[in-house]
């Protein structure tokens, strides 16, 4: 019973960090290549989600069966929200690029504010019910009562994304130019990269990765508001602090230890305390290794 | 704004005056209505002078009570502890019966150390703070509202003899209202029922991205159902990842969750949960007669605790009838034991001064709306 207790609340930390994961690579390649911390990225999450609800009932009033609506709404929310990703850069970001860091950072603030309140305008202040369109199907009998199908989507969504983005970084000429910008970004001007095109990369990757976390944890916790993009976007952002911003790997991890932090304080201590829990982890560790825990200046970042 | 205050009070005083001055029918019975007449609050008093005006306009045309006819002592409040006092003590010496107030909490509290030296009946139509019923300072104090901790009361007695749990976890979102609320639940398990173990007492975090782990402990920890204080969005999200968890218990909360959103947002997880919330009344024959006349007299809808107000203005009439007398013992003897009808419900009041039946009731929702169960 204790044994399962701990791997209930190990399943239900790889959930938090899972889409804490999606988010914290968008933050943490957008600051890899511009040096930009991106605050709007947490209102992508949230149009990602919103756009999918939206399909999601549209496609359920055409009678399209479950995983269709699930495949196609999300496909379409996720293009949507890198197209929404993609403008932000252009409109917000990409003007800036020769002023002070601090400028487009305020620009970035006043984004996120700005697509909040647009939602909420436009869609409602109210919760809105969210459709499960993740399938919940039994699971084996081992890991019954210990995890559901709906969190096995989401882990191993995360992982499959993770895997592709790597070999997408690793190995693809997009994935090369990308590593060559955040090392130098004048050098890769002079050898002919087309730094521009790199960034709108990074930006379309992020956003997609961001809209496909929205959409996984709205419908597993099953409600959604124009605010929920602000603290997930914050949480993700101290996952990717805490791995060290600007590595992939180490975004990943760092939301892997914020999520299960999460968890197991809200499980063992109290849940009152598990955000006080993910800070002082954040803090013990930025004391003992200042650019986060794989974050070291002279490695690659991508 | 502060002209208008002056002069309202002026006016105030001087029909006080001319009450003061008017002839001195032996025979009349008097009754004081005390609360904030002026400022910021008066909205909060004013509908209660309403009420009794138009409940004692209606006992005198009918011939009054014991055969005697009731004049009201209306006096101004203002809400101020202070200003309450001598208030009290003024009213005191215009030889009032029983009063009809006062108003806010922490005026009715300055007041009743002077109404309880006096031996006053005092029944207050708002002042919700448990102390004033609880503490047993004040023996004449009496209250035709349900005091703050009712609602945890109710659930308290709802999960330990309605629904029979054992075993529940509390949970609360932290925040006044929700935290309140919790601790209310708790203290009356902790008094009452103390055959249902208290597994679990916990704060949430509001906006959490989910809240898997603390449902683990829930699930965990075995309990047969969750009081949850606090407001819709984090209910919904409770309920919707227990029921996905598969952690059918009873849940149970108060009237933040009563609230036909939560249902919208839960959908299919609401089905079930059981909400306390105030007590629907405006099917009461009594309340629409009370609207109604209020309407005819005034031209408008009544306001804040007007239908408290006519309760207390009736229970005090009927408690002098029945009691056959105008003597303050024999006053709250009636009160406590002889029944009256009024807009919100058919009350009593128990020895402690609040009114038995008023107040909260437990909805359940079923098939998409909350619906009252009885």
């Amino acid at each position: 019973m204790d044994f399962d207790y701990f791997l209930r609340l190990l399943f239900s930390g790889l959930t938090r960090g899972s889409i804490y994961a999606l988010l914290a690579l968008g933050y943490t390649m957008v600051y890899g290549i511009i040096k930009l911390i991106n605050f709007a990225h947490g209102e992508i999450y949230m149009i990602g989600a919103f756009t999918a609800l939206i399909m999601a009932s549209v496609f359920s009033l055409m009678g399209l069966p479950v995983l269709a609506i699930l495949v196609l709404s999300s496909i379409i929310a996720m293009v949507y929200s890198s197209a929404y990703g993609l403008t932000i850069e252009k409109l917000a970001y990409k003007p800036l690029r020769k002023a002070p860091r601090l400028s487009v950072l305020i620009s970035a603030i006043g984004m996120s504010l700005f697509l909040q309140n647009y939602v909420l305008l436009a869609q409602t202040s109210n919760f809105l019910p969210y459709p499960s369109i993740l399938p919940v199907v039994p699971v084996p009998r081992l890991l019954r009562g210990i995890v559901n199908s709906q969190q096995i989507i989401i882990f191993t969504t995360t992982a499959v994304v993770m895997v592709i983005l790597t070999v997408l970084i690793k190995y693809t000429r997009m994935g090369k130019s990308m590593r060559a910008t955040s090392q130098d970004r004048i050098m890769a001007t002079l050898v002919g990269i087309n730094v521009n095109r790199v960034i709108s990369w990074t930006f379309l990757i992020g956003s997609f990765t961001a809209a496909l976390g929205g959409i996984l944890i709205s419908s597993f916790t099953g409600q959604i508001n124009f605010y929920v993009g602000f603290i997930a976007g914050i949480k993700a952002f101290v996952a990717a602090v805490l791995g060290g911003i600007g590595s992939i790997p180490g975004a990943v991890l760092g939301s892997l230890i914020l999520g299960m932090t999460e968890s197991f304080a809200a499980g063992y201590i109290s849940s009152v305390y598990e955000d006080v829990f993910a800070f002082i982890i954040l803090v013990v560790i930025l004391i003992f290794k200042p650019s986060g825990l794989l974050g070291r200046p002279e490695t690659q970042k991508v | 704004m502060k002209k208008f205050g002056i002069v309202a009070l002026v006016l105030l005083v001087a029909t006080g005056m001319v009450f003061a001055g008017g002839q001195r029918d032996a025979g009349e019975i008097r009754i004081g209505v005390v609360g904030p007449h002026s400022g910021d609050l008066a909205s909060f008093g004013l509908p209660t002078v309403n009420a009794a005006q138009l409940v004692v306009d209606q006992v005198n045309a009918a011939g009054g009570v014991l055969g005697r006819q009731i004049r009201l002592v209306i006096e101004d409040d203002q809400c101020a502890p202070d200003v309450a006092a001598n208030t009290a003590a003024r009213i005191v010496g215009e030889q009032v019966v029983a009063v009809i107030g006062h108003i806010c909490s922490g005026a009715a509290n300055a007041a009743m150390e002077i109404y309880t030296g006096e031996n006053i009946v005092s029944i207050s139509p708002s002042a919700t703070s448990p102390a004033l019923t609880q503490s047993g300072n004040f023996p004449t104090f009496f209250r035709t509202i349900a005091p703050d901790d009712a609602q945890g009361q109710l659930q308290a007695q709802f999960v330990a003899e309605q629904l029979g749990l054992t075993s529940v976890a509390i949970l609360h979102d932290g925040g006044d209202y929700g935290r309140g609320l919790a601790e209310f639940a708790r203290g009356s398990l902790q008094e009452n029922y103390s055959n249902v173990n208290i597994a679990l007492f916990e704060g949430i975090t509001v906006g959490a991205v989910d809240y898997s782990a603390i449902i683990n402990r829930i699930g965990a920890s075995g309990v047969e159902g969750v009081i949850y204080g606090g407001y819709h969005p984090e209910a919904s999200r409770l309920v919707t990842q227990m029921r996905a968890q598969g952690l059918e218990i009873a849940f149970v909360s108060g009237d933040g969750v009563q609230d036909q959103t939560f249902i919208d947002v839960a959908a299919a997880a609401a089905e079930g949960v059981y909400a306390t919330g105030p007590m629907d009344t405006s099917a009461n024959p009594i309340a629409q007669a009370a609207r109604q006349a209020h309407q005819e007299r005034f031209g408008e809808d009544p306001g804040p605790f007007f239908m408290n107000g006519y309760a207390a203005a009736l229970a005090v009439v009927n408690a002098i009838e029945s009691a056959g007398s105008t003597d303050s013992n024999a006053i709250m003897n009636a009160l406590r034991t002889a029944p009256v009808n009024t807009p919100v419900g058919n009350i009593t009041f128990d020895e402690r001064g609040d009114a038995t039946g008023v107040g909260f009731a437990v909805y359940q929702v079923q098939n998409g709306a909350y619906v009252e169960l009885r």
